[in-house]
């Protein structure tokens, strides 16, 4: 190339400062739109249920087997023992998103944690995280939840945390990948030169770098933990005192050929704030990340 | 086989090696955790038991060695394939899972077969009509299947063709009781199997599509597709050898990633089926607290992911003779 080259000798594009995109126009879009006031909805539900179902939603209430709409003070119907529905639906909502979101904030900080360690450090801290990420890899997620529960008692957090602990190696490799690629950066050289230490420069300076593109990642987390919890709940190994999505689903089983709508409305709830979910996570991943759609 | 690919498997053989060693030590520290041992169990069996007599029992039992100790033996049990003794059945471990482990493989495999071939001919179609309504609508019903739980789905398929239609058993691997022979017999396996291995296909059908459609898409604008394009190839000819199977590779990294996924969705699937396989043994020996029975499980399941995932890399490495170099 030589100076004649006509490629430089043509004009400069004209260079325009990037107008600030607005992350509410994202709500033009009906999917988008219908996902946040699904997510909106389901929220309210869980902060509504101690206002608008005071008593245990355990507690019989009404005649068993009512069918949604034969009594306007049931709306969704009765089960067996006479319990409400609607009840269980808004309390069970706050045990779903509950689990959901907080079994995915502790595999993002133990997933963020090793796979930073491993990314930054290399060698022989990355051969041995790396080991260890892989063997929680290879434990069929759902059987170690099994297992981590069956050797405890049940309660909410403690499902969070071995949902968690069975599904962080996702998080690890991502975050390893990003720190590896990060560490290499000019101002990482920088921060280097300045003298500071590992600790600051994994926590202050490349964490808020990575950090987007993690908590991307974890909306795909959030909806894999509500999947899991309603399983673990459906097949009763949930806490036996509070109501999960799942667990009205399992309760509903024993007249499924019947009163179906006991098992099919809880699963509809799920499928909802899983599907908006998914459809926030995989719009919030095309604007990180354009080259992928 | 040339010498870089051998020292590679030999790599491979190794890392599963290590994973499998992981794999032993965590269940034997789980084993730990939990509260009372062995002998706790069977004195709960017994229903009486003299403080003595459980010491002594303790002692034999090698419960008062050091850990170290323990972890040793715990895992050369493992590797000669001793799992231990499920004092819920008194039988050992081993022979209780490999009795159900073939019915839940039957399961699997199925599934798995349904979930490649509907996914990746879904994702086909995506692909191919990329942003037009067979895409759209497509799109949108594997999103509903990538949000269902699978047992939710099994459910509602029972409600549907079992109990409203009436064209499918409910559950259970066979008609009991029926005594049927060769032709009637297969056909008779196979009613069974429809519903709980599309249940469990349902998920993984959704990913399948989702992954082949994004490949193909990213494939089909590769310059070595438009210059066959150019040469006049048929387009379905384009589309199967030069597009499909290259788009295949990242899908069947992906499928072998998620092989213990399907194993775990296995066994909450069966339940819901009264499946005779791992699903409900894993639920039997829970009732019954019976943890090393639930650990030979996971140690099994694990070692079949290890087995899958070294098939998976063998297999990436014939249609994509570059990653051997």
């Amino acid at each position: 190339m030589t100076l004649a080259d006509p490629a430089l000798l043509a004009p400069a594009p004209t260079l325009r400062p990037r107008r600030r995109a607005n992350p509410l126009r994202h709500l033009r879009d009906p999917l988008i739109l219908v996902s946040v006031v699904i997510l909106l909805g389901v929220a309210a539900m869980s902060l509504a249920a101690g206002w608008l179902y005071p008593g245990d939603p355990l507690d019989m209430v009404a005649m068993p087997y009512l069918w949604p709409g034969d009594d306007m003070g049931f709306p969704l119907g009765t089960d067996s023992l006479g319990r409400d529905l609607t009840a269980g639906l808004l309390h069970g909502a706050r045990a779903t998103l509950l689990v959901g979101l907080s079994s995915a904030a502790l595999c993002l900080l133990l997933g963020t944690t090793v796979g930073a360690l491993a990314g930054w450090f290399g060698g022989w801290a990355d051969a041995i995280l790396g080991r260890i990420t892989e063997i929680f890899q290879t434990m069929p997620t759902m059987l170690l939840v099994i297992v981590l529960l069956a050797i405890s008692d049940p309660s909410l957090p403690l499902i969070a945390l071995a949902i968690a602990l069975a599904s962080w190696p996702m998080v690890a490799r991502l975050a390893r990948a990003e720190f590896m690629v990060q560490k290499h950066r000019d101002y990482v050289l920088a921060a280097r030169a300045l003298g500071y230490g590992p600790a600051r420069i994994i926590f202050v300076e490349i964490l808020p770098n990575v950090l987007p593109t993690l908590i991307v990642a974890t909306s795909v987390l959030v909806a894999n933990g509500i999947l899991i919890e309603s399983a673990v709940s459906f097949l009763n190994l949930g806490d036996p005192n509070t109501v999960s999505w799942g667990s009205l689903i399992g309760n509903g089983r024993t007249q499924i050929r019947t009163e179906w709508f006991l098992s099919a409305i809880p699963g509809v709830a799920i499928i909802l704030t899983v599907l908006a979910i998914n459809l926030i996570g995989d719009r919030l991943t095309r604007i990180l990340n354009p080259r992928l759609s | 086989m040339t010498r870089s690919s051998f020292a590679n498997l030999r790599r491979l053989l190794l890392q599963a090696a290590i994973t499998v060693v992981g794999v032993i030590v965590v269940s034997f520290f789980m084993l730990h955790l939990m509260p009372g041992d062995a002998v706790d169990a069977l004195a709960g069996l017994s229903g009486s038991a003299s403080a003595e007599s459980m010491a002594a029992l303790r002692q034999s039992y090698g419960l008062n060695d050091p850990l170290l100790l323990q972890l040793a033996r715990y895992a050369g049990g493992v590797l000669t394939l001793d799992f231990g003794w499920s004092v819920s059945t008194s039988a050992p471990v081993f022979q209780i899972i490999m009795e159900r482990l073939p019915s839940t493989l039957v399961l699997m495999l199925t599934a798995f077969v349904i979930a490649l071939v509907a996914g990746i001919g879904l994702g086909w179609v995506m692909a191919v009509y990329a942003d037009r309504w067979p895409d759209r609508l497509l799109s949108s019903i594997v999103l509903l299947l990538y949000s269902a739980p699978g047992f939710w789905v099994g459910l509602m398929a029972i409600v549907v063709f079992a109990a409203q239609w009436r064209i499918l058993p409910l559950g259970g691997a066979e008609t009991i009781g029926a005594g049927l022979q060769g032709f009637e017999w297969l056909i008779d396996r196979i009613r069974h199997l429809i519903l709980p291995a599309s249940a469990l296909a349902a998920f993984f059908v959704a990913i399948y599509a989702r992954l082949t459609r994004a490949s193909m898409l990213e494939v089909l604008h590769q310059d070595y597709i438009r210059t066959a394009r150019a040469k006049g190839i048929h387009p379905l000819r384009l589309q199967f050898v030069h597009g499909l199977r290259n788009a295949l590779i990242p899908v069947i990294t992906m499928a072998g990633m998620h092989f213990g996924n399907l194993l775990g969705g296995a066994v909450v699937v069966e339940t819901v089926f009264n499946w005779p396989g791992l699903g409900r043994l894993t639920m039997s020996a829970l009732g019954a607290r019976d943890i090393s029975v639930l650990l030979g499980i996971l140690l099994m399941t694990s070692v079949l992911v290890v087995v899958s995932n070294i098939i998976i890399d063998v297999l990436i490495r014939r249609l994509d003779p570059r990653i051997d170099a």
